[in-house]
């Protein structure tokens, strides 16, 4: 007799899902809750979300006067993902690695906004010494080790990441980002079945954009409910409400109490939206303004936040001072990437190599 | 009408083996399928089964025998309501080579032939004992070395734990470190090379195996874009360092998909160590270095190579320099570069040359980048002559390489054009006498030598 078949999740739910029926004998994770954030908190989410918005529309304005050049993937419209898991993660314990639209999870990681930017006008101050740019950019530091060009390759990197985890038994977890066009690479599949395999301390992250470049989901990827591309692999998914910080953050705390638990990855699915292009180049003709516009009054991130520091007592007026305070870290960091100096001619030919032969 | 069993070949480079066990005893009936016996090569301990039904007549190769010859009789058997064929004398151990199978010669069955190095490198104290070693094993106690005094380093890849390697280099590796230092993957090549190349980046020492290098074409994505980028793109803030090792170039005869050479294609790229050892030596110090290195290191074997003994000094902690080429043989008329398997048919070619009074310098590259062109144009000011011998294709190779800077280093010191021994430009072909005709071999090495010398 055929076992029961999973009911399809409707694309348009939100919230976490688990499916129905498949392999329900199998422990898995909990339906994660919404995050409870004290004020204290939900301060420093609006503060790092207005952050990151703030700094990619000014990359945005160096990006057309010429001062930032290639490939540039702004973050705008996915701010409630990086802050929401990042917020969940330990510093310097955890790792964190993610594709090429990396501005966001470095800035939620706590980096400092002018060596970011600096990069992006590539720039001797900047995180990578200006030979990185946009998509490579790292900070070992922080446990971020970045920022990969290749759509995908972050997956098979990360789950390295957590493989040092587990070999060195330091309790630390790897936090894999990846959006959804990568989730229809080869080398994820391969990545999540050693993970499991090896019950691998990593959280794989799909931020589902709707959009791998110009091409929506539905017509890219056969299975396009996301959060099940793992199930075969026994990798648990979870969807979440990537627009809204408290659902993402809630879902994180789940996924980390299972990958702690020994239990192996878990794969999270945020629904989100980016508004600006794929990249700087990206006119976007393959989705309306309409389409975008309704995004950004009914479930923009930001505003979300918003609403819930009102509700917590929060006045307009203490949340302006943030918004001008974010304002200035934001021009101070664009004042010091135009104005800081190229690398310096010898720095070509640097770093090719650690040693000497 | 009996029926004559004989030795089986069990792998495209086994020529013998040794009969560990018989399953079946005289007497037995056997049908087809039936374990006969288990026939232990270089590699692996593989099961014999029969083809033909019958009785089995007489064993002829007691179980415990080594070095037993593709082709000889090893039993004779009865056929169907026959007699059991008479066993046929015991000189027939060795069998005439008319009644060996018609095992053709394969155009790299000449590529492994003896030939010995004349010059040591010259670091080792006066008096160090020499070990005939496989390559094969030192390539294992350099990773077991490295393993025992760094905890960081591991060793992963298809069929590296249980198995003991795909063609037995990590053997023994799994019993002394355990399983969670020695890990077999799945064949996902790409994720493993992935997971591999995050490892270290997270601080780890990876030892990445390929099963062939061939197999490595899946990967050569994190190989390039993710190893040998990463410190540079993040201004030296982020290491790689990672050895990603397995046979390169043409085996015997497994056709085009499985025989080529990598060396010039890993050799281009920047942020890369490629190293290409030829003798066990040079394997065990160079594999040593490459795991100790901070950078991410190609380190390309030699199937044909694996099995072959050469002396490997014995002392406690052989390291070699990469980044060093090796005078092999010191000449003074022509001078031969080569590395890996090419370095054994340009000494073969070099002793021919001897021979005709012409005296040959070879130089073994052992490392393809960064390349020692330093000994190369020091060589070529002494021999003014040079050609290049490698077993890959001509067109972007190491030869052309070297060609290269020859002539933009050494141009003056050119009396002959520099000469190029390489493969054919063709994808390997299958049939035995067009591999022959498609690879290098010591008589065109002659052949382009004396030339450049005008002979």
């Amino acid at each position: 007799m055929a076992k029961p078949t999973t009911p399809r999740a409707d694309s348009a739910k939100a919230k976490a899902a688990v499916p129905a029926g498949a392999d329900h004998n199998r422990p898995r994770p909990e339906t994660p809750t919404d995050y409870k954030a004290s004020k204290e908190e939900l301060l420093e989410f609006y503060r790092q979300m207005v952050l990151i918005r703030r700094f990619e529309e000014k990359a945005g304005q160096l990006y057309g006067l010429g001062f930032i050049g290639g490939f540039c993937h702004l973050y705008i419209g996915q701010e409630a993902v990086a802050v929401g898991i990042q917020s969940a993660l330990k510093p310097g314990k955890d790792s964190v690695i993610t594709g090429y639209r990396d501005h966001g999870h470095m800035l939620a990681y706590g980096i400092d906004p002018k060596v970011i930017m600096a990069e992006l006008t590539g720039r001797e101050a900047g995180i990578s010494r200006g030979k990185g740019g946009s998509m490579h950019m790292f900070s070992v530091e922080h446990k971020f080790y970045g920022g990969h060009g290749i759509v995908g390759a972050q997956v098979s990197l990360g789950a390295g990441l957590a493989f040092g985890h587990k070999y060195n038994d330091d309790g630390g977890v790897c936090v894999a980002y990846f959006g959804d066009g990568a989730a229809n690479q080869g080398q994820v599949y391969e990545s999540f079945n050693m993970a499991e395999l090896w019950k691998l301390p990593i959280i794989f992250v799909i931020e589902n954009n709707q959009y791998a470049m110009g091409t929506s989901v539905n017509r890219a990827s056969s299975e396009d409910q996301l959060y099940r591309r793992g199930e075969s692999f026994r990798i648990p998914g979870i969807q979440v409400d990537g627009m809204d910080v408290l659902a993402v953050r809630g879902a994180t705390e789940e996924a980390l109490k299972w990958v702690q638990g020994g239990n192996g990855p878990i794969l999270l699915e945020m629904k989100t939206y980016r508004y600006r292009g794929h990249s700087m180049s990206d006119p976007a003709k393959y989705r309306s303004r309409d389409e975008v516009q309704a995004v950004r009054e009914n479930s923009d991130p930001i505003e979300g936040v918003k609403k819930y520091l009102i509700d917590a007592g929060v006045s307009e007026d203490e949340i302006k001072v943030i918004d001008q305070d974010i304002r200035k870290i934001v021009a101070e960091a664009a004042d010091f990437a135009e104005t800081s100096p190229e690398p310096e001619m010898h720095e070509l030919y640097t770093d090719v190599l650690v040693e000497q032969y | 009408m009996g029926i004559e069993i004989k030795m089986p070949a069990l792998s495209p480079t086994m020529e013998e083996g040794t009969l560990a066990k018989w399953l079946v005893k005289e007497g037995d009936e056997v049908k087809s399928g039936d374990i006969l016996a288990e026939i232990e090569t270089d590699k692996a301990t593989m099961e014999f089964e029969a083809v033909d039904e019958g009785k089995i007549g007489q064993i002829v190769i007691a179980e415990g025998t080594e070095g037993v010859k593709v082709g000889t009789v090893i039993a004779t058997m009865a056929g169907e309501g026959g007699e059991a064929a008479p066993a046929p004398a015991p000189k027939a151990e060795a069998p005439k080579a008319e009644e060996a199978p018609k095992k053709a010669e394969s155009g790299t069955s000449k590529l492994a032939s003896e030939a010995k190095a004349t010059v040591q490198d010259p670091d080792l104290p006066a008096g160090t004992e020499f070990v005939k070693t496989t390559v094969r094993e030192a390539l294992r106690d350099a990773m077991a070395e490295e393993m025992r005094s760094d905890p960081r380093v591991f060793v992963m890849g298809e069929e590296v734990a249980e198995y003991q390697g795909a063609y037995k280099v990590t053997q023994g590796l799994l019993d002394e470190f355990g399983p969670k230092r020695v890990i077999d993957t799945p064949i996902t090549e790409y994720g493993f090379a992935g997971i591999g190349s995050g490892a270290a980046m997270g601080g780890l020492r990876p030892v990445i195996e390929f099963m062939t290098f061939n197999f490595a074409m899946q990967a050569i994505d994190h190989i390039i874009n993710s190893a040998a980028k990463t410190n540079y793109m993040s201004g030296g803030q982020m290491r790689c360092p990672i050895v990603f090792r397995g046979p390169n170039g043409a085996a015997s005869r497994v056709g085009a998909q499985h025989s080529q050479n990598y060396g010039p294609w890993y050799a281009a790229v920047p942020g890369l160590i490629v190293i290409a050892p030829y003798d066990a030596a040079d394997a065990k110090g160079l594999l040593k270095a490459a795991i100790r290195s901070t950078d991410p290191v190609v380190f390309l074997e030699n199937e044909l190579l694996y099995g072959r003994s050469f002396d490997v000094p014995k002392v406690d902690d052989y390291v070699l320099p990469i980044g060093k080429a090796r005078i092999m043989r010191p000449g003074k008329d022509v001078t031969l570069v080569s590395y890996s398997i090419g370095v054994g048919l340009a000494l073969d070619a070099a002793e021919q040359l001897a021979a005709e009074g012409i005296d040959a310098e070879v130089i073994d590259l052992r490392t393809l980048r960064p390349l020692d062109t330093a000994t190369v144009l020091e060589s070529l000011k002494k021999t003014n002559r040079l050609v290049v011998v490698e077993e890959g294709w001509p067109t972007c190779s190491i030869a052309s390489e070297i060609a290269a800077v020859v002539m933009e280093k050494g141009f003056d010191d050119l009396d002959a054009p520099v000469l190029r021994v390489t493969n054919e430009d063709v994808p390997l072909p299958y049939a035995a006498n067009l591999e022959k005709l498609a690879l290098i071999d010591a008589a065109r090495v002659v052949e382009a030598a004396k030339k450049v010398c005008y002979k």
